[in-house]
């Protein structure tokens, strides 16, 4: 995995065990890799990890079953999305509004983009 | 795991190294060194193993004094230091000979290691490259399964794989009984594996503070334009790389190059943040 300059590992990892269970990687009710497998096969600090599948578990994406590990929520899916939606409106919508702005991008012709990639990347024929 | 108060260290009386030094460390973390050239990261940990005596202050770990050198506590100190010593025999004779100091010694994870780091147990120690001989003592040190483990510039001299598989095999050894601590200047080796920065300078602790703590009160991050509220500057492709106080809860990704400078540079700024 390929660490980005500006945003902090521990949420680095988040976005990492989230992307796995939206693409079906890791499938909802299943154990997640343990701290210590996770730490070393990204090669970091476990209390790292430990800190992401903390911050996970109050997201209501994982579930800590004393003693035997984390688990993927039921409704994981259902709870990324809401947090990452929140996190892409206040982090990632910000920036790109600005290169809109001084881009002189309209939206007719960013929606007409929109439509493409949607159907070109995400549509199997 | 190490309480050290008011400790008093230098090579001569009249030239302190280390005064009135005073921290802890516990278990569960690995705490990465940092100092400038000089600044006496090799001397701290050589106190805390044992191999060299302070003037006055107390030292303690795992409650022995590591001057005492008792069996009981060399037993669960593992040492890399940067310059090292290994006699003209072969790996599997020198494990004959060194591994029963320690009780807890693991055969087993030795071999696996081995692989991993790619070295032939029939190999004679002194035929190695440093590289090789490195990871054959840290290999070493690891399988002795000592609950505090010291490595003073682990990762210099090996290969780029061989950096990956340390810091794997680094994750894996972290456990809630054991402190690792390791002195650096390779950060970038090792920036997403320690917990907590401890910064030596001008003969003091001069930070000591977990990533999650610093990134809790600063912000590492890039600005177009310098402002009253920026601590310390580098000038970047694009503008700044600054540090600045986390005004907004920040969760920014600590720089760790940026962090050391900026506590050499700027000492009297950062104090009262991290008081």
């Amino acid at each position: 995995m390929e660490f980005r300059e500006n945003k902090a590992i521990y949420l680095q990892i988040g976005d990492y065990v989230c992307e796995h269970i939206l693409l079906g990687k890791w499938k909802s009710e299943d154990k997640v890799p343990s701290v210590r497998e996770l730490a070393v096969s990204l090669e970091v600090n476990p209390n790292t990890v430990m800190r992401t599948y903390e911050l996970l578990q109050n997201k209501n994406i994982l579930s800590n079953k004393r003693g035997i590990g984390f688990f993927i929520a039921e409704d994981a899916i259902k709870q990324i999305k809401i947090y990452s939606k929140i996190q892409f409106m206040d982090e990632e919508l910000p920036v790109f509004f600005r290169n809109l702005y001084l881009l002189d991008i309209g939206f007719d012709e960013l929606e007409a983009r929109y439509q493409k990639f949607v159907k070109e990347t995400f549509t199997n024929p | 795991m190490i309480t050290i108060n008011n400790l008093n260290f230098g090579y001569s009386k009249h030239n302190l190294l280390f005064k009135d030094m005073s921290m802890q460390l516990s278990a569960g973390h690995i705490y990465g060194l940092l100092g400038k050239n000089g600044a006496g990261k090799s001397s701290l940990l050589k106190n805390i193993a044992g191999l060299v005596y302070a003037q006055s202050g107390s030292l303690k770990v795992m409650g022995f004094d590591p001057a005492k050198r008792e069996p009981e506590l060399l037993a669960d100190i593992c040492f890399i230091p940067e310059e090292f010593y290994l006699p003209s025999i072969k790996i599997d004779a020198y494990i004959k000979a060194n591994a029963p100091f320690y009780k807890k010694f693991d055969y087993a994870y030795l071999n696996v290691l081995l692989e991993e780091f790619n070295i032939p147990i029939s190999n004679k120690l002194v035929n190695m490259s440093y590289g090789q001989k490195k990871k054959f003592i840290i290999a070493f040190g690891l399988a002795t399964q000592a609950k505090l483990v010291i490595m003073d510039e682990p990762t210099n001299g090996l290969d780029i794989p061989s950096k990956a598989q340390f810091r794997k095999v680094m994750a894996s050894a972290l456990t809630d009984d054991r402190c690792i601590v390791i002195s650096t200047h390779q950060v970038r080796d090792l920036d997403n594996l320690i917990d907590t920065v401890i910064m030596l300078d001008e003969s003091t602790i001069s930070l000591k503070a977990s990533i999650e703590e610093i990134t809790q009160k600063l912000t590492f991050k890039k600005m177009k334009e310098l402002d009253e509220t920026v601590i310390y500057a580098e000038p970047a492709l694009s503008g700044y790389n600054v540090v600045v106080p986390n005004f907004h809860q920040e969760d920014s990704k600590m720089d760790i190059e940026l962090l050391f400078n900026a506590v050499i540079a700027e000492k009297k700024k950062l104090k009262p943040i991290f008081n």
